[in-house]
């Protein structure tokens, strides 16, 4: 291996010139892009669209940082990493924002170096079911053959679940979405189980998507949200304060759309935070003061981004909705 | 005139054609397949010939089931065309909300039509897509050349192909424009040369006697010094090119780059390894084995976690370099030494006598292999060498598991795009991807039989 990795820092050298991370934002200035890293397709989430561009909430949260920091949504470059993959790649510096459906967990932000800068996306595993079976609830679920993917979370929740529960199951599991989905489909089991976005985004290879049912049961929590690196809380903050700006201006009322007329007209004083008419917030964050305003007209406010990507997967708001409709998105105030 | 016969036949008898069972195609019918199956002379060889019958009928019609089957999905029952811009809902049936009726299992093509960029070229910038196009067209055009007889100035295209033209590549692929400073290339070029004279001199006999042996590792080591930072010169030059990082290449084209890089690097790797692996000098042969026996001894999957997951963590925080780079090294390392094998297979089959024979005739080491030794030995393993290759093509996907976007793993990332998602989304793309690789395969292995005819007609057994 001395070998390997000897050979490998040696063209390292010769090929690529070498830059000491002190503070991310100003290499990211430097270099004049923030790097992002992404999942390798998860619709709704991160996805590349026919043209090859990428689409999504958590593609949406990189665009925002770039918005904030270059008033350009467009200076931000994607790098799809596999689960395995991910949290290598931002400790060691080659992505600047891990926003790849993540979930935040105890262990990942107090072992591996890292920070979850919020929660974009609040996700839980749920089951789906073909209606034909005549079950309601998880609970009759009983002796039951259940289809999902193997070494992933899914596996240890349903698990969990059953034996909480005194139930017995079957566990039928494969190595990717497409074959859990076909097995499922051509009646292997009778239950399929993975995250409920993964559910609506699978929904549509199904041959008749309208003779299966989602449980209500939830059961676990998902909270995923974008990763920096510990031990940078200037990055840390204009990550998790792009989220929020995000949030607020859809508490707000602000969307892409009305935005600019907030430049001329009298607003509330909030607004005239957000949108850096009053204060000098975006300074405080090493940025400029209208970068709130540059994510809100360039990215569009938290339900902008939701409805473009989420929502056509059959995803309703639910627990996403901000807290004032019945959900529990809350974003802290900017004042 | 009488004659005592009472027949005498005044013509040749007419020339009757074979017997309908040696003949034709009746003829390579009943020897080939029904013979074996009409002896009922006694009970064993009709029970035999009855297990055959069955056995031919189940055979015959599992092919045509198969084949009819992937005709009929491919081609009979898929769906070509998206006239209306519906993406999923026309390839849905009945059931689904869409006009197909219930049942329906068939290809949705405008599928792959819609992801055909894609599937080539990645999140490729598409303002830019010329480029890879003039790279391909070059590099085709190059290929044909160098590789179709009778053309003239083969061989230097052949040169120009390895030398010039990954150069060319490289520069219409990512732009050029790399920061390296010029000054840093100026300082390693007079290094270089500063080790080739070193050479020169103690060839010459002027440093003493260790030097003299270690004057052409001078040299070599002098000329790479030299070569490698030319290159860095001339893609450090601005060409005026959109930069295109890696990041944003996919697909097709990182196939293309990551299986052509390792075939055009691992066929000198491989015989130098394999030469180092016979030579008598203790250190090299000890050290060549070492190599081959390490990289052959991990699976390839194994070398690209390691260059991608592992090898980051061992770099100082902030050096980072290329994820498409360290994939391809590994990759070239990886088939080096298992083309080191192959060659070696060759070089033990060459007679004692050649090596003697060329020894007689006063040719040193390096003329022996590259007049008598390397082109019979090299012939030889032509099949070998395609065999690599074309394992190598195929296990270019694997670096998809490391987040490269190869054909492969294009495709899979267009499976999860909700906006087509369809029964028939995965099996529709993975046939097509088959359809590519097996283009490209079955190409090679053509062109191999082909080297094979052409340059061993004697030896053919």
């Amino acid at each position: 291996m001395k070998k390997l990795t000897a050979a490998m820092v040696a063209v390292a050298g010769v090929a690529f010139a070498t830059s000491a991370s002190a503070a991310t934002l100003d290499d990211v200035k430097a270099k004049g892009h923030i790097q992002c890293g992404v999942s390798q397709g998860l619709p709704g989430f991160s996805n590349a669209d026919d043209a090859g561009k990428w689409t999504g909430l958590d593609v949406d949260l990189c665009r925002a940082v770039a918005a904030a920091v270059f008033g350009d949504a467009n200076a931000v470059k994607f790098t799809p990493l596999s689960a395995k993959q991910r949290f290598t790649a931002i400790a060691s510096g080659e992505v600047d924002i891990l926003s790849r459906n993540t979930t935040w967990t105890m262990t990942r932000d107090t072992q591996l170096g890292l920070n979850f800068a919020g929660v974009n996306y609040y996700d839980g595993q749920g089951m789906m079911v073909p209606t034909s079976l005549g079950v309601t609830s998880a609970t009759e679920l009983d002796g039951a053959n259940i289809c999902t993917n193997t070494g992933t979370t899914t596996e240890l929740n349903i698990t969990d679940f059953f034996r909480a529960n005194g139930m017995s199951f079957n566990l039928v599991a494969f190595e990717k979405a497409d074959e859990v989905v076909a097995a499922y489909d051509a009646g292997r089991c009778d239950v399929y189980t993975t995250d409920r976005s993964g559910l609506a985004a699978q929904r549509g290879k199904l041959t008749a998507p309208d003779a299966h049912m989602v449980l209500s049961e939830i059961i676990s929590k998902e909270p995923l949200g974008p990763v920096v690196r510990q031990g940078d809380d200037q990055w840390f903050n204009i990550v998790r304060w792009s989220l929020n700006a995000m949030i607020n201006a859809e508490e707000m009322g602000i969307t892409s759309e009305n935005v600019n007329a907030t430049k001329y007209n009298d607003v509330t004083p909030g607004v005239a935070r957000l949108v850096g008419k009053e204060g000098n917030f975006g300074e405080e964050l090493g940025l400029s003061n209208d970068w709130a305003y540059n994510i809100i007209s360039q990215v569009g406010n938290y339900a902008e981004s939701y409805e473009a990507n989420v929502t056509p997967l059959g995803l309703a708001r639910g627990v996403n909705a901000l807290w004032s409709d019945g959900g529990i998105l809350y974003a802290a105030p900017i004042r | 005139m009488t004659t005592p016969h009472k027949y005498v036949r005044t013509e040749d008898a007419p020339l009757l054609p074979p017997p309908a069972t040696e003949a034709g195609i009746t003829g390579w019918l009943w020897q080939n397949i029904f013979a074996s199956m009409s002896d009922f002379q006694s009970l064993g060889a009709a029970i035999r010939s009855l297990f055959m019958i069955l056995f031919s009928l189940l055979l015959v019609y599992l092919f045509i089931d198969q084949t009819y089957g992937l005709i009929d999905f491919a081609i009979l029952s898929a769906v070509w065309s998206d006239p209306e811009g519906l993406k999923r809902e026309v390839c849905w049936t009945v059931q689904q909300g869409g006009s197909l009726p219930d049942g329906w299992h068939g290809a949705c093509w405008p599928f792959v039509w819609a992801k055909q960029k894609f599937a080539w070229f990645g999140p490729y910038p598409s303002e830019e897509l010329w480029r890879i196009y003039l790279s391909l067209i070059v590099g085709s055009i190059g290929l044909v050349w160098a590789l179709r007889e009778r053309l003239p100035y083969r061989r230097q295209v052949g040169v120009l192909m390895l030398t010039l033209y990954p150069l060319l590549a490289f520069i219409l692929l990512t732009g050029g424009n790399s920061d390296a400073s010029f000054t840093g290339i100026g300082v390693w070029i007079i290094v270089g040369l500063a080790l080739i004279s070193v050479g020169r001199m103690g060839a010459a006999g002027h440093l003493g006697t260790i030097f003299a042996e270690l004057a052409g590792i001078f040299g070599i080591v002098g000329w790479g010094i030299i070569a490698l930072n030319v290159v860095r010169g001339i893609v450090a030059v601005d060409f005026n090119l959109t930069p295109v990082g890696t990041g944003d290449w996919g697909g097709l084209l990182i196939t293309l780059v990551v299986a052509l890089t390792g075939i055009v690097a691992s066929l000198p790797l491989g015989i130098i390894l394999a030469l180092g692996r016979r030579s008598e000098m203790p250190v090299v042969s000890v050290l060549c084995t070492i190599f081959i026996e390490f990289w052959r001894g991990v699976p390839l999957i194994t070398v690209l976690f390691m260059a991608s997951v592992m090898l980051p963590l061992f770099l100082p925080a902030g050096v980072n370099f290329d994820n498409l780079l360290r994939a391809l090294i590994g990759v070239m390392l990886f088939s080096a030494a298992y083309m080191a094998e192959v060659v070696r297979g060759g070089l033990q089959a060459i007679d004692k006598g050649q090596y003697e024979g060329a020894q007689a005739m006063g040719l040193s080491y390096w003329q022996t292999m590259r007049l008598i030794v390397l082109p019979q030995a090299l012939t030889h393993v032509i099949p070998g060498i395609v065999n690599t290759f074309i394992g190598l093509f195929k296990d270019t996907t694997l670096v998809s598991i490391v987040g490269i976007f190869d054909l492969l793993g294009a495709g899979q990332s267009a499976i999860a795009d909700a906006a087509w998602s369809t029964p028939v989304q995965a099996i529709t793309i993975y046939l097509y991807i088959g359809i590519i690789f097996f283009i490209f395969c079955f190409g090679m292995s053509r062109y191999s039989i082909f080297m094979e005819n052409k340059l061993s007609k004697s030896r053919r057994h």
